[in-house]
């Protein structure tokens, strides 16, 4: 099948950027996405262009390296799948499709599709993590986990932290991730004791890197690869309303260099 | 890696509540409960219109009682202009935050998982201020009215809806409100962290359903005048 692309090139975070069109040729619909453009790519490097430039790693779904907008949708239109398990048998003969970087002011473009997504980080430097002893290991099961707050810290803790819902909010919010990780650790008895204090931390740590707030709306909810849902972001608001009139520290984030 | 943590956040903010109100979830806490507030004024101010139903001495006498306790009115007047004022100032506030986390649009971009209420929310909520000061004027202080007599409640409504310009901006901006709650009803739950798989879509649906009730209700009445059920 041949299709049109119409890809946004950017060389740099200071360049202005603009729409490029391409035509991908005999395009094979066993390749995922990801090998259509590498084949596109080829082409380009044998004119002697620029090759578009993507993030990738695994390949597999699993790591959160990869992730564009293909007309309008993060990670494109297969439900629950990062757009390098998107394959090309979605797509028919003559389908124009726009690909776009995330669009945030936390996400800086590096080059093209490529964007700098540390801000993500950063909230997790803020409060996800937990404190632990080290020394001799514990015995196994020696702290007891309710079957069903084991399984919902599991699907929280399923985000691979690719910034599709960031993409996908109106308001470039990255509430959904940051519930998540809330979410993940707040539910397990070894996350408590920093339970408070992580609220506090990555909510203003979200703010500060310039996301914007949660509408509530469910953009984020519909693209995110790993089907992470809405009622992590309501734990956020509690957690985080909850630390605001009781806890008695102050957020850590950005405190101290 | 490297992670640099980025400026400052809870310097300037010397306590809890300004710590509180400079997340962007507290701003949304505090339209969540601004929200409510309203909402209850909304409900009363239905049950107190739908009176016109039951005739002209019903309502005027009800319009008399309120009169009647200015510590009712007037309190709960205030406590409606605390509350407008806090919501539009948060709005302004977080619609600037999330027109500077996107500084650059996409060329194409698909909203078509939320809902139409949702993402109105920003055009509906203005015009429904703009909508409260026409209202104002018009029912309260007869501003335009020529025959307006404040203690003549019933007349007033019936004069103004025989008029089918009126009427029908007043229908426009039911309809507006009644997308307003739609989505806000819902929202406030989830701001307030009160999303639970088992109680959420009966949430969802009863605001659906309330929205529509309440926009049917209020908007009953300039279709009963124009439709001349009731006249004076
Ligand atoms: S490349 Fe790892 S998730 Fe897509």
């Amino acid at each position: 099948m041949n299709l049109t692309l119409h890809v946004w090139r950017q060389n740099s975070a200071s360049d202005k950027g603009r729409m490029v069109r391409y035509e991908a040729r005999d395009v094979n619909p066993d390749m995922s996405f990801l090998e259509m453009l590498d084949v596109v790519n080829e082409e380009l490097i044998l004119k002697g262009d620029n090759p578009i430039a993507f993030d990738h790693d695994c390949r597999e779904g699993v790591c959160g390296s990869c992730g564009f907008m293909i007309n309008g949708v993060a990670h494109g239109p297969s439900h629950g799948t990062a757009v390098c398990q998107l394959h090309m048998r979605h797509y028919k003969d003559g389908d124009v499709l726009f690909l776009e970087p995330w669009r945030a002011r936390a996400f800086p473009v590096v080059k093209d599709l490529y964007v700098d997504r540390k801000a993500l980080d950063r909230i997790i430097a803020a409060g996800g993590y937990i404190s632990v002893s080290t020394g001799s290991a514990p015995d196994g099961n020696a702290i007891l986990v309710p079957k069903d707050k084991s399984d919902r810290a599991m699907d929280a803790a399923a985000c691979i932290g690719c910034g599709a819902c960031v993409a996908a909010c109106p308001n470039a919010s990255a509430a959904l991730f940051t519930g998540a990780k809330i979410s993940h650790l707040g539910l397990l008895p070894q996350g408590q004791p920093e339970r408070r204090q992580r609220a506090l931390s990555m909510v203003a740590q979200a703010a500060a890197e310039g996301f914007g707030h949660c509408t509530n709306i469910g953009e984020c909810e519909a693209v995110c690869p790993k089907e992470i849902k809405l009622e992590v972001i309501a734990r956020m608001n509690r957690d985080f309303l909850k630390a605001s009139w009781t806890s008695r520290q102050k957020p850590l984030a950005g405190s101290d260099g | 890696m490297s992670i640099q943590m980025s400026a400052t956040v809870v310097g300037g903010h010397p306590n809890r509540a300004s710590r509180f109100y400079a997340a962007p979830i507290g701003k949304k806490a505090v339209m969540a409960v601004t929200g409510v507030v309203l909402f209850g004024f909304v409900l009363g101010h239905l049950a107190g219109n739908l009176q016109v139903f039951e005739g002209q001495h019903q309502l005027d006498s009800y319009a008399a009682f309120l009169k009647a306790t200015p510590v009712l009115l007037w309190g709960t007047r205030l406590v409606l202009l605390v509350s407008v004022i806090l919501h539009i100032v948060a709005s302004i506030q977080l619609t600037q935050m999330k027109r500077a986390a996107r500084p650059v649009a996409y060329a194409k971009k698909n909203n078509s998982h939320s809902s139409f209420a949702s993402r109105t929310m920003m055009w509906s909520g203005p015009f429904i201020a703009f909508f409260i000061a026409f209202h104002l004027m018009h029912f309260t202080l007869g501003t335009g009215q020529p025959n307006f007599n404040g203690a003549a409640v019933f007349g007033n409504i019936v004069q103004a809806f025989q008029s089918p310009l009126v009427a029908f901006f007043y229908i426009f901006a039911m309809l507006l409100l009644g997308t307003h709650l739609h989505h806000g009803l819902y929202s406030m739950f989830q701001t307030l962290g009160a999303n639970h798989p088992s109680f959420m879509p009966v949430i969802k649906r009863v605001a659906a359903l309330g929205a529509i009730l309440i926009t049917a209700g209020f908007i009953a009445i300039p279709v009963a005048v124009l439709a001349g059920v009731i006249h004076t």
